[in-house]
């Protein structure tokens, strides 16, 4: 009785060249790789708006309720050219910068307490629990009281719309961390800071990231809040004082050019700043799709 | 075969003296250890009364069914617990914490670091815990990434590789350490079968060229047989020592012997476990 038997592939015995290979890659069609881009889908879709805004208005034609885009334009243009636009946007930004900043390092102290010790994680998790759910701008009046009618109230009540969120990610973040990343941190011998810092962090960038868009959002609106109620805090107004001013004047293009100054530089920041730094570290490292 | 296996009776009973006397130059020792963990609500005992010693360039293997605490055991060994009773000692210095000296080799495929490149995988232990100058260890790590064959996914990140490879890399950082021990927790469990052989011939191959010391945990039979020269054969709920193995690398494949000590090893493993159950 014959034993088993290994009978080759055809092209295999004649030893010719695969002829179909050409055939396993091929280029897809230039329109499917255009749409394939999404800032092309998307800002397709911001222009189809603008036009329906624009013949919405046009239509309406009542400047003091709903003014065209054009006109919208024209004073955004208008007002970054006089140099009003650009130093409101700088007090707001210098404001906000120093608060997101320094939210940002309390959150870092506070969580790396809290990984490191017992003590350091109930007192994390009860204050997240406390003052997670607090509007930041429910303080403001509070924080008038105590800092005054400046920058200082801002940045402590940016501070606390900050903080939490920031914590609460970046410590669900290191919780997350898979126990073997963490055995493997060990292995190395790393402790304490240099653990956090060369194995946690960038094992829980994904969470820690989403924690600063969050943080950065409730930043920006806490801080357009703050200022349009209650008006200039500082010595000049920011671009939500910009918008009160312009609405009580009935300057409507003005109110709806800082209201879109306000959405730009959203777009920008998460845009530009946090899709390059995602680009550049969770996406290369495959930790997203 | 038969007689390679030691039958250990009765696992409280003292070693033989004239193996003590060789164990104070062990490289590893593991002293009647006693490992418990705790779950939420019950404490467990992994192993119970367990010694073995490790030689230098031993090939050795922890071999049991699940449930007989071998991965906990290695776990001890690592450094990652603390027994409740007994004692390990590595070059005659007690295990307390873990440490570079022993490099461990997880099953998983998540434990490369995935934001750094398998060069940098290697690399980065080397730095960090051998404090070996970057060029110095830039060289060290892609001469072990040679070895593993990984020469062209040296600067690749590792979701973009196989499982096979992970694993490799695995072993390329763990060996690149030239750690007293290599241990490895199940390392080709996650593989798929024909990966896992090239494995262990490639695992094989390399312990010919440098002869690094090994244990290595396993369910399987055929792996033990094929990569130990020692194996540790323990029984489950608690873990306990049932026998040793020794000399398996005498144990041929073509005649027959290898498949014989295979059953023997089973009939070992299960005969007990019908009444236990």
């Amino acid at each position: 009785m014959p034993g088993p038997q290994i009978i080759l592939a055809a092209d295999v015995t004649t030893n010719r060249q695969h002829a179909n290979v050409a055939e396993v890659e091929q280029r897809l069609g230039s329109l499917e790789l255009i749409l394939g881009i999404s800032a092309v889908r998307k800002t397709v879709l911001i222009i189809v708006l603008a036009i329906i805004w624009q013949v919405y208005a046009s239509y309406l034609d009542n400047p003091l309720l709903f003014p065209t885009l054009s006109d919208t334009l024209t004073t955004l243009y208008d007002r970054f050219v006089d140099g009003t636009l650009p130093s409101r946007i700088w007090t707001t930004l210098q404001v906000l910068i120093t608060g997101y900043v320094a939210g940002t390092l309390l959150a870092a102290i506070l969580t790396i307490l809290a990984i490191n010790t017992r003590i350091g994680t109930d007192f994390l998790e009860t204050m997240t629990a406390m003052f997670n759910p607090l509007p930041a701008i429910s303080l403001l009046p509070l924080a008038l009281i105590w800092f005054g009618l400046g920058a200082s109230s801002l940045v402590f009540v940016l501070i606390h719309s900050v903080l939490w969120a920031v914590a609460l990610n970046t410590h669900a973040g290191f919780l997350g961390v898979s126990r073997t990343l963490r055995m493997v941190g060990g292995n190395y011998g790393l402790t304490g800071l240099s653990y956090v810092t060369r194995i946690l962090v960038p094992a829980a960038f994904p969470s820690i990231l989403t924690g600063l868009k969050i943080g950065w959002a409730f930043a920006w609106r806490t801080l357009i809040a703050a200022e349009l109620v209650f008006g200039v805090s500082s010595g000049q107004g920011g671009l939500g004082w910009f918008i009160f001013e312009n609405r009580n004047l009935l300057d409507i293009p003005a109110v709806f050019a800082g209201l879109l100054t306000v959405i730009i530089i959203g777009l920008i920041v998460e845009n530009l700043v946090f899709q390059t730094i995602e680009r550049h570290t969770i996406q290369k490292w495959g930790m997203k799709e | 075969m038969l007689q390679a296996i030691q039958q250990k009776m009765d696992p409280t009973a003292g070693l033989p003296d004239v193996k003590a006397a060789s164990e104070a130059k062990s490289l590893l020792t593991v002293d009647k250890v006693t490992l418990r963990y705790k779950t939420p609500n019950l404490l467990i005992t992994a192993t119970e009364d367990v010694s073995f010693s490790v030689e230098r360039s031993d090939r050795f293997v922890l071999l049991g069914p699940s449930g007989c605490g071998k991965s906990t055991l290695l776990k001890a060994v690592g450094g990652y617990m603390a027994p409740v009773s007994g004692s390990i000692h590595i070059n005659g210095r007690p295990v307390k914490k873990p440490g570079a000296d022993r490099m461990m080799v997880f099953q998983e495929f998540d434990q490369l670091l995935p934001w750094k490149t398998v060069l940098e995988n290697v690399m980065f232990p080397l730095v960090v815990a051998r404090k070996l100058p970057r060029r110095e260890a830039e060289a060290r790590a892609k001469e072990y990434i040679d070895k593993v064959k990984l020469t062209r996914a040296t600067d690749s990140y590792p979701h973009t590789l196989s499982g096979g490879m992970k694993q490799r890399v695995a072993i390329a950082r763990g060996m690149a350490m030239q750690p007293d021990i290599l241990l490895m927790d199940e390392p080709f469990a996650a593989l798929d079968a024909l990966t896992r052989r090239q494995m262990q011939d490639e695992l094989l191959q390399l312990w010919e060229d440098t002869r690094f010391t090994v244990i290595f945990v396993t369910h399987s039979i055929a792996e033990a047989i094929k990569i130990s020269n020692r194996i540790l054969l323990l029984s489950p709920h608690p873990g306990r020592v049932k026998a040793e193995v020794i000399d398996v690398d005498r144990a041929c494949q073509d005649d027959g012997s290898a498949v014989a000590l295979e059953r023997d090893i089973h009939n070992l493993l299960f005969s007990e476990s019908g009444h236990r159950e």
